[in-house]
């Protein structure tokens, strides 16, 4: 699905925030990227998105070198794409309805799909019957599971998430997070940047640690196999929080 | 295939009308950008019609052209008739009347009212002579020298009477505003743009964070500048249309000024509006100004929004 290959990348103003950088993960994996703020996990997600390209190395999503991508075809790749933001990035002057729509909208689906999916996207976030409400009138957890909605409304096989929990309380974080897993469970890849090993650590999912731009662990390389048969008791394990 | 069409076809239309939306939520706004563009397209359209009216009001005032050849006295009326029979026959000659000695002094009588002192007069000596009237198409200063000397070398012929320097004027002055209306439609037309592209900047501006997050979720290029292109198109189409009822208006508040002018000219003239033709033309300049001026705009301005998140 993701594979970088002794990824380089440093920014016009001369930081060097990743320095080669290698990992691949697998289809239908649930990824937490952590480590210091600063420590490059943004970086390795715009590098996915297409964000930014890398300065060195390579970074291959869905088969595709994004480094040889024209920036033309850019719209297409990132269709493929879910993404969550930590400041979820909803458009406060249109109604929640129109925010779940927009990527569908910029494909071309006909209005009778559109309806149909944003209907099922707010469904699977539990926020079915606010299609008409304002952000602004969300709390913060409603308004970053608008955020997962709109990422997931056209179905991708990929989604990632920088920092989704970073404005939420504890209670909230682990309720977003669950959102995330259930997407992971039905064979989404799920690749999550956070900063919180409280919650990292209650989800007992592969996680790679980076440190000044270096992977510092990656438990795949570890203990992958014991942490593919530990997940199912560990996620029974999650204080029960059910979502509004 | 249909279905990508319908999907091409869905697309435009929600742009199209999600332009026209944002136009109407924005009254005031609207109204004044397509004031400036209405004032700018105006101006040009109405000298164009100025242009097109004198170029006609001469064309219909042609008498004004008419010249008159004189006989030598005593050159007898049946050479004169044969003559103007002859000149009828010439290409760019509309008409030429035989005026004799004596019809002559009948219209000096009535048109002087010198009437009872002519009585006194024991000789006419009024000559015969030919009203000739040029074609509409061969009124140029060119072929009325040519005509003058066709009559001129006649030996029986006086003089031949006409005012060249009058149509050469009238012919330069048309010219003239033929240019000035050029300047003016390229300055105004540039007026336009600017207009039009300043306002789509500032709009590109204004949605900045909505054109981010559109492209973030993998909106094109195409996608992103639609509705601008759109707006463009909009503003274009109402400043034509708000232009033609300017010039409309203007025509109107003219009119009796107009009629009252010919009028002492012995003409009835009646203003040439813009016609459907016209009309065409303005609207069709206009829209092609208003996205031309978006297009611009957003070439530049759109490409310098790429999302960082």
């Amino acid at each position: 699905m993701i594979s970088f290959d002794n990824v380089s990348k440093r920014y016009p103003n001369g930081r060097e925030a990743l320095s080669g950088v290698s990992f691949e993960i697998q289809p239908g994996e649930f990824v937490f990227l952590t480590g210091r703020s600063g420590a490059g996990k943004s970086s390795v997600l715009k590098l996915i998105a297409l964000l930014e390209r890398p300065s060195r190395g390579s970074v291959n999503v869905n088969g595709q070198n994004t480094g040889k991508i024209k920036s033309r075809r850019i719209p297409a790749f990132r269709r493929a794409i879910g993404v969550v933001f930590q400041d979820h990035k909803l458009l406060v002057d249109r109604p929640i309805y129109d925010n779940v729509a927009l990527p569908l909208v910029v494909a071309g689906t006909p209005l009778k799909e559109v309806d149909r999916r944003v209907r099922a996207a707010l469904d699977q976030v539990g926020l079915l019957g606010r299609e008409r409400s304002s952000p602004l009138e969300l709390s913060v957890g409603e308004q970053q599971r608008v955020g997962i909605a709109r990422a997931v409304v056209s179905k991708p096989q990929l989604l990632i998430a920088d920092e989704p929990t970073g404005n939420l309380d504890p209670a909230l974080s682990v309720d977003v997070m669950k959102v995330f897993k259930r997407f992971q469970e039905v064979g989404v890849t799920v690749i999550i940047a956070s900063h919180d090993p409280h919650l990292v650590d209650q989800f007992g999912q592969r996680e790679i640690v980076l440190d000044g731009g270096r992977i510092a662990s990656d438990t795949y390389r570890d203990s992958h196999r014991a942490r593919m048969t530990a997940q199912a008791p560990r996620l029974g394990d999650l204080p029960d929080i059910v979502i509004k | 295939m249909s279905g990508a069409i319908s999907s091409y076809a869905t697309r435009h239309l929600q742009a199209l009308f999600g332009s026209l939306g944002r136009l109407i939520r924005a009254p005031l706004a609207t109204v004044l950008t397509l004031l400036v563009i209405g004032v700018a397209l105006a101006l040009p359209a109405g000298l164009a019609l100025l242009v097109e009216n004198l170029r006609s009001a001469t064309g219909d005032i042609d008498h004004a052209l008419d010249f008159t050849v004189y006989f030598k006295a005593g050159t007898p009326i049946e050479r004169v008739q044969l003559l103007a029979k002859n000149a009828r026959e010439r290409n760019g000659i509309a008409s030429v009347t035989v005026k004799t000695a004596d019809q002559a002094l009948e219209e000096f009588k009535e048109a002087s009212g010198f009437g009872d002192a002519l009585t006194a007069l024991s000789d006419n000596p009024l000559p015969h002579h030919l009203v000739v009237r040029p074609a509409p198409t061969a009124s140029g200063p060119v072929e009325i020298e040519g005509m003058r000397r066709y009559f001129a070398a006649f030996p029986e012929v006086d003089m031949v009477q006409l005012d060249l320097d009058w149509v050469r004027r009238l012919h330069s002055l048309l010219d003239v505003l033929r240019r000035v209306l050029w300047v003016v439609v390229t300055v105004l037309g540039l007026g336009v743009l600017a207009v039009v592209g300043n306002t789509i900047r500032l709009e590109i501006q204004h949605r900045r964070a909505e054109i981010e997050v559109t492209k973030l979720v993998g909106g094109s290029n195409a996608f992103v500048r639609r509705p601008f292109l759109y707006t463009g198109l909009f503003y274009g189409l109402g400043g034509a249309l708000l232009a033609s009822l300017i010039v409309f208006g203007g025509m109107v508040y003219l009119d009796r000024a107009v009629g009252e002018l010919s009028a002492q000219y012995g003409s009835r003239y009646v203003m040439q509006g813009l016609g459907s033709r016209g009309l065409g033309i303005l609207v069709g300049i206009g829209a092609a100004l208003g996205w031309l001026g978006a297009y611009v705009s957003t070439g530049r301005h759109l490409r310098q929004i790429e999302p960082r998140a």
